[in-house]
């Protein structure tokens, strides 16, 4: 899908990069801790996040993500709009939750950047 | 021939809005250099934990950039007031994150395991009340 095929289907705003629209995306990373973000995100891969920091998008610009998309109808602050014209990585905002966005993707042909987690399982700590 | 590089960034202790600006440049250096893109993404993620780490509990540190011929070598030092149980923090989920570090999406226990996995080498030592040493070793 090309980016703006996602704006359409998710009925999303164009914060930046309103020229880059003709990106084609065909993998995800759906994530609100960005550490996993930088663990499992691939290159070329759309970032859907519900955080709006600027982290987000030097934390993009580090894995080549291919742009952001903000959920939950959140629009980021302007020091986060404003690293992201500097560092030229678009960014949308939708209203769909999370997982509406990331059902809603995958069944238009988005896939995962990963699978699953393969390793031995991690037993979190309190 | 390979080109080679060395330089020194400074990383603030709490500077929460400074947070992946030096993993940023170091990818940019290393690309200058001519890194392959996967080699130079693993390098600016341990960089970019590194320094979430540095701003999240010490006082100040330096993330010092050494390219050779045949290795990236990423010297990251802090003065801080160190780890205790260096075991228990490389624990993937173990952390002491306050809620400041959780909002920026981090504070998971997930940086020193993830540094860990970018390196070929890696190395930390730390003294409590004195601060912590990474060496990340990765092959070009």
């Amino acid at each position: 899908m090309t980016l703006r095929e996602i704006a359409d289907l998710l009925d999303a705003k164009v914060l930046v990069g309103g020229d880059h629209l003709d990106i084609e995306v065909k993998t995800a990373f759906s994530a609100d801790l960005m550490s996993d973000v930088l663990a499992f995100a691939k290159p070329g891969s759309i970032m859907i996040t519900g955080l709006t920091n600027p982290q987000i998008v030097r934390i993009a610009s580090i894995v080549d993500n291919s742009a952001i998309l903000v959920v939950r109808g959140k629009i980021p602050p302007e020091e986060t709009l404003a690293l992201a014209e500097e560092l030229d990585i678009p960014v949308l905002s939708t209203r769909y939750i999370l997982f509406e966005t990331s059902g809603r993707l995958y069944a238009n042909g988005i896939v995962g950047c990963v699978r699953k987690i393969e390793g031995p399982e991690s037993v979190v700590p309190l | 021939m390979t080109q080679e590089c060395e330089c020194s960034f400074p990383v603030e202790g709490e500077r929460f809005d400074q947070a992946g600006k030096v993993s940023v440049e170091v990818k940019k250096a290393l690309r200058k250099v001519g890194v392959p893109d996967d080699i130079l993404r693993r390098a600016a993620i341990a960089t970019y934990e590194s320094e979430v780490n540095i701003i999240s509990y010490a006082v100040h540190g330096t993330v010092n950039l050494q390219v050779t011929g045949d290795h990236i070598v990423l010297d990251i030092q802090d003065i801080g007031p160190g780890i205790d149980n260096i075991e228990q923090a490389m624990e993937q989920g173990y952390s002491t994150a306050n809620d400041r570090i959780r909002e920026m999406g981090f504070g998971a226990g997930m940086g020193l395991f993830n540094i860990k996995n970018c390196s070929d080498t890696f190395e930390i030592s730390s003294e409590q009340g004195k601060g912590t040493h990474l060496r990340i070793l990765i092959n070009r």
